[in-house]
């Protein structure tokens, strides 16, 4: 009895302790890239040692980063969960009770903007989340500051603007307007008209790239690299005309949805599409790309929203609903939106992506665009109509490294950021499908050969099927039964002659010439005879 | 329900007042930052560039002399200063932060040969071609500006005559005894006016002599009869020898590794050895287009610097078999001798120009006090650029040397030369009965025997 006690409690312990190692253990993997290489098959042991003691030295890196993690890390993400007694359920929650239940800071981040004359509007927002710049298709241009929501500048450009997008930080704009894209400062100068773009219906930034990629109404996509003006490539997609783009964040690879059905992804150093996928059945609406790179959301004109795994490029989930535009937040929440209604869905495990919340907007609002703000819990939302933002918790990624995007630069902050990003500049041969292909070996393309054993099954089976081969009925005798069983054999001869030939090759067994001069040995000026003779 | 939103009041993330420093945020995990290697390759490219247009080595050229400098010896006790002796018999101690003389050490008729300094650093041993050894007292280094210096000559403390003249001098690490070398290998101590022991191995003259810093009763000389021998002073005779093809004209043991040397040979390659094993090299470094004339160890032991006839200085890894660094100007000519100095950052060769040069062992390092930042940075770089050295770019990058036009087209012709030689050493292999031939590695093919 009194050992028993001491015993449950260690056991309570051990399970304790095992518990706070697998939490670390899967922290650890949070910050891994991949798994160790495997060193036995090494033969150099300095190499060995080498790389060993590099695998080490990532190991440790990746503990300490989660040691550190309290201490770097202290905003805590947001969520929303449903009381115990399970009755409640998430999607039912309403944008105005969330707005009370949340602190003051927070209940000021959605917003309603009606601007009825001059909609429908599109938007975007910088790296950082802080700035947003609107587009009305009327022509109304407009950047705010998100922090403090104050109107930075507004103004009317009096043709269509189709979209808008930031550069690589709040100081540059592109708009694409009614026959060229143009872009604009924070003060609203014109600084470039990029004519060479033609009437383009989407605008496209690779912040890492410097590349400014646009898709016009001829189908034609063109990369322009804007620290440099020199226009990196310009390919004719041959898909027809299309507004459905959208860069791919973990590759920078640029996806396109086609009229025909088509989803396909482009570098610009290659003419051909890198991959080329049928995903509907009728135009592609919308398509959004997961932070991980691994995931792809696909809106079709068939009512189906499609999510892919880019992987092995098949369906992981297909739902019946329509959408006219998707986006991934940076935790994996997906925002899809339909006529006036927003829905958000969220990945309850194994991929199955679940209803999380709905937002309904006033009936007739027709909502063009739905983009997650970065580094914030909140769904931006262009429709005829205006302008909204609703609160989405757990959708932003809650802690941001000063030296990656910082939500609350100052002017000399982003000013050195400038400047590294500019040192760091990307080429665009580093755009790639699998962008850890960079200085890894090419694996050879040497084909396998098949085993004897392989062989000798294939064979029976070529053989098997050539015995079953049913012939016409002949007539004037050619259908005699000898005849029958000749044709049959020369049948199955003929299935098995390729099969033969393999196993020569395979055999190793080296021809005539060889074996005479592996057989007399020779200095090597008096070979070129020993061959000859033969 | 329970619910919560990321809220972060601007007051929390920003700074209060401006003379406080910006507060930083780190987030390590992956997910924020895609394209991690094509970001780190091109850190790597960009700071390969930068190496280049950041390497500026030569730092000044210290002249005084007016005959070719022949020898050099370090001073132990500062580290600013530096022995040279000339070919008319000038002996200066420069200082090398000033770039000045401090002063001269008048005596030698003919010129000298060789300069070593004790270990404590209190006594100068020169030899020369005048027949004499000369022992001098180090005067103290002031530490005041040493612009009026020059000119203050010191007499020698002793000067023994003997009957040879001389080609080389150094002095045991850690005791009492140097060793000269001419026209056979004298033991001297500081205190008696004759050698107290000699050795003798054939007739033809030694040309370089070194202590083992390790073992203080061992060294090694190198002589025109293209040998290299071992001695140990606790044996009457010498203990053993090497015979190569072509003579070696300076040996430098390896400070931190003391059974390994190195030699610099007259055939443009220096040969590392393992004194224990001397049957094969265990590295041969290439690089040079004319013979090798000195090499002198880092501190370090990982790297050394040799000067050359073929007018450069080189810098190589201690297991290299090409330069790291190759150091030329247009006023530099035949290099007679180079130093390592004691805190293996900077170089100083004496020519045939009458000057001494000072290198930057590192092209382009910062020099002066790093802040800790630009410490970290600096090395982050060269991790990125240790990563992603094999990369075709960033290999071309750094590997790429400019020399001087006839350097160029010597180092053409030489290759030119030697690929010939090994086509027609592979025909001749072909044409002859199997294994008579026997491939023969380049660490061996230089060394014809081994005596004992």
């Amino acid at each position: 009895m009194a050992s028993a006690k001491p015993a449950a409690e260690q056991k309570a312990m051990e399970g304790g302790e095992q518990e706070a190692l697998d939490e670390m253990e899967k922290k650890v993997h949070k910050y891994s890239r991949g798994k160790a290489a495997y060193l036995g098959t090494l033969r150099d042991k300095k190499l060995k040692g080498q790389l060993a003691a590099r695998e080490k030295l990532y190991g440790h890196s990746a503990k300490a980063a989660v040691q550190t993690e309290k201490w770097l890390l202290p905003t805590e993400g947001g969520y929303l969960e449903p009381d115990d007694d399970g009755l409640e359920k998430t999607y039912r929650y309403q944008q105005t009770s969330l707005r009370e239940d949340v602190d003051l800071l927070s209940s000021r981040k959605p917003f309603d903007m009606i601007l009825p004359l001059l909609g429908p509007y599109t938007l975007g927002y910088t790296g950082n989340g802080r700035y947003m710049v609107v587009g009305g298709r009327k022509g109304h241009v407009a950047m705010m500051d998100m922090l403090n929501l104050e109107l930075v500048k507004e103004f009317q450009v009096r043709e269509t603007v189709r979209d808008v997008a930031f550069l690589h930080n709040e100081q540059l704009y592109a708009v694409a307007q009614k026959k060229y894209p143009y872009i604009y400062n924070r003060h609203g100068t014109e600084i470039h008209c990029l004519k060479e773009h033609g009437k383009s219906l989407k605008l496209q930034f690779l912040e890492k790239h410097f590349l400014l990629s646009s898709i016009n109404s001829f189908g034609q996509l063109h990369y322009q690299d804007i620290s440099t003006g020199e226009m990196v490539a310009n390919y004719r997609t041959g898909l027809g005309r299309t507004d459905v783009m959208r860069v791919n964040p973990y590759n920078a690879v640029i996806g396109l949805g086609h009229a025909g059905g088509k989803v396909t992804m482009w570098k610009p150093t290659s003419v051909k599409p890198l991959v080329t996928m049928l995903c509907h059945s009728g135009p592609v609406t919308a398509i959004a790309f997961d932070r991980g790179g691994h995931l792809m959301a696909t809106a079709g004109v068939d009512r189906k929203v499609k999510i892919w795994d880019l992987r092995k490029y098949e369906v992981i989930n297909s739902y019946a609903a329509r959408a006219q535009s998707l986006d991934f937040s940076q935790k994996g929440l997906l925002a899809c939106s339909n006529g006036s209604q927003v829905e958000i869905f969220r990945d309850t495990g194994g991929q199955d992506y679940k209803i999380y919340m709905k937002h309904r907007m006033v009936k007739g609002y027709q909502i063009g665009k739905v983009l997650f703000r970065p580094y914030e819990d909140v769904l931006g939302i262009g429709h005829s109509m205006g302008l909204s933002a609703i609160l989405v918790p757990g959708s932003g990624e809650p802690n941001f490294d000063t030296f990656v995007d910082n939500p609350v630069e100052t002017s000399k902050q982003r000013r050195e950021k400038e400047v590294q990003s500019l040192l760091n500049k990307l080429q665009p041969e580093t755009i790639m499908l699998n962008p850890n292909m960079i200085a890894t070996v090419r694996p050879s393309r040497k084909k396998e050969k098949k085993t004897k054993k392989e062989i000798e099954e294939e064979m029976e089976d070529a053989v098997e099927a050539a015995k079953s081969i049913e012939f016409k009925k002949k007539t004037k005798g050619r259908s005699k039964a000898s005849k029958r069983a000749k044709k049959r054999e020369e049948e199955v001869l003929k299935a098995k002659r390729p099969f033969l030939e393999q196993h020569k090759e395979n055999d190793g067994r080296p021809d005539k010439k060889q074996r005479v001069s592996e057989e007399i040995e020779l200095p090597k000026a008096l070979q070129r005879f020993a061959k000859s003779r033969q | 329900m329970r619910v919560k939103v990321i809220s972060r009041s601007t007051d929390e993330f920003t700074r209060e007042r401006s003379q406080d420093l910006q507060k930083v945020f780190r987030n390590y995990d992956p997910a924020l930052r895609s394209q991690e290697k094509a970001v780190e390759y091109t850190r790597a490219l960009n700071a390969a560039k930068l190496e280049k247009i950041f390497a500026r080595p030569f730092i000044g050229a210290m002249d005084g002399h007016v005959d070719a400098v022949s020898c050099m010896a370090k001073n132990p006790n500062y580290l600013k200063a530096i022995f040279s002796g000339s070919m008319d018999g000038d002996i200066r101690l420069w200082d090398i932060a000033a770039r000045k003389t401090v002063c001269q050490f008048p005596g030698h008729q003919g010129a000298v040969r060789g300069l070593a300094t004790s270990t404590d650093g209190d006594l100068l041993v020169s030899c020369g071609v005048d027949c004499t050894v000369r022992l001098w007292k180090v005067p103290m280094l002031k530490m005041v500006d040493t612009n009026d210096a020059i000119g203050d000559a010191s007499q020698p403390s002793a000067v023994y005559t003997w009957k040879h003249a001389f080609w080389g001098v150094d002095h045991q690490w850690d005791g009492n005894l140097f060793a000269t070398v001419g026209a056979q290998v004298d033991i001297w101590d500081q205190n008696r006016s004759e050698p107290i022991n000699s050795f003798e191995w054939g007739k033809d003259t030694v040309l370089s002599v070194r202590f083992n810093p390790g073992e203080p009763d061992v060294l090694i000389t190198s002589a025109s009869d293209r040998s290299i021998t071992l001695y140990d002073l606790r044996m009457s005779s010498p203990a053993r020898k090497l015979i190569m093809k072509t003579r070696c004209n300076s040996i430098c043991w390896n400070p931190r590794e003391p059974m390994n040397f190195t030699a610099a040979n007259e055939d443009t390659n220096c040969y590392s050895f393992d004194a224990r094993k001397l049957d094969e090299a265990k590295v041969v470094h290439k690089g040079h287009v004319s013979a090798v004339m000195d090499i002198d160890y880092s501190p370090t032991g990982r790297e050394f610097v040799t000067g050359s006839y073929d007018r450069t200085v080189r810098i190589f890894q201690y297991n290299g078999d090409h330069s790291r660094e190759i150091y030329h100007t247009k006023r530099m000519q035949r290099v007679f001798c180079v130093k390592y100095t004691y805190d293996g950052t900077y170089l100083v060769s004496g020519s045939d120009d009458t000057n001494l040069r000072l290198w930057k062992s590192k092209a382009s390092e910062q020099l002066g006090v790093l802040l800790p930042r630009e410490r970290r940075k600096q090395e982050y770089l060269d991790a990125v650029k240790e990563r992603y050295k094999h990369l075709p770019e960033v290999k071309r990058i750094v590997r790429h040397r400019h020399l001087p036009k006839p350097i160029y087209k010597a180092a053409n012709l030489r290759r030119t030369m030697i690929e010939a030689e090994n086509r027609k050493e592979e025909r001749r292999r072909a044409h002859s009965a199997p294994g008579s031939m026997p491939v023969q590695p380049f660490r061996k093919r230089r060394i014809i025997k081994e005596v004992e």
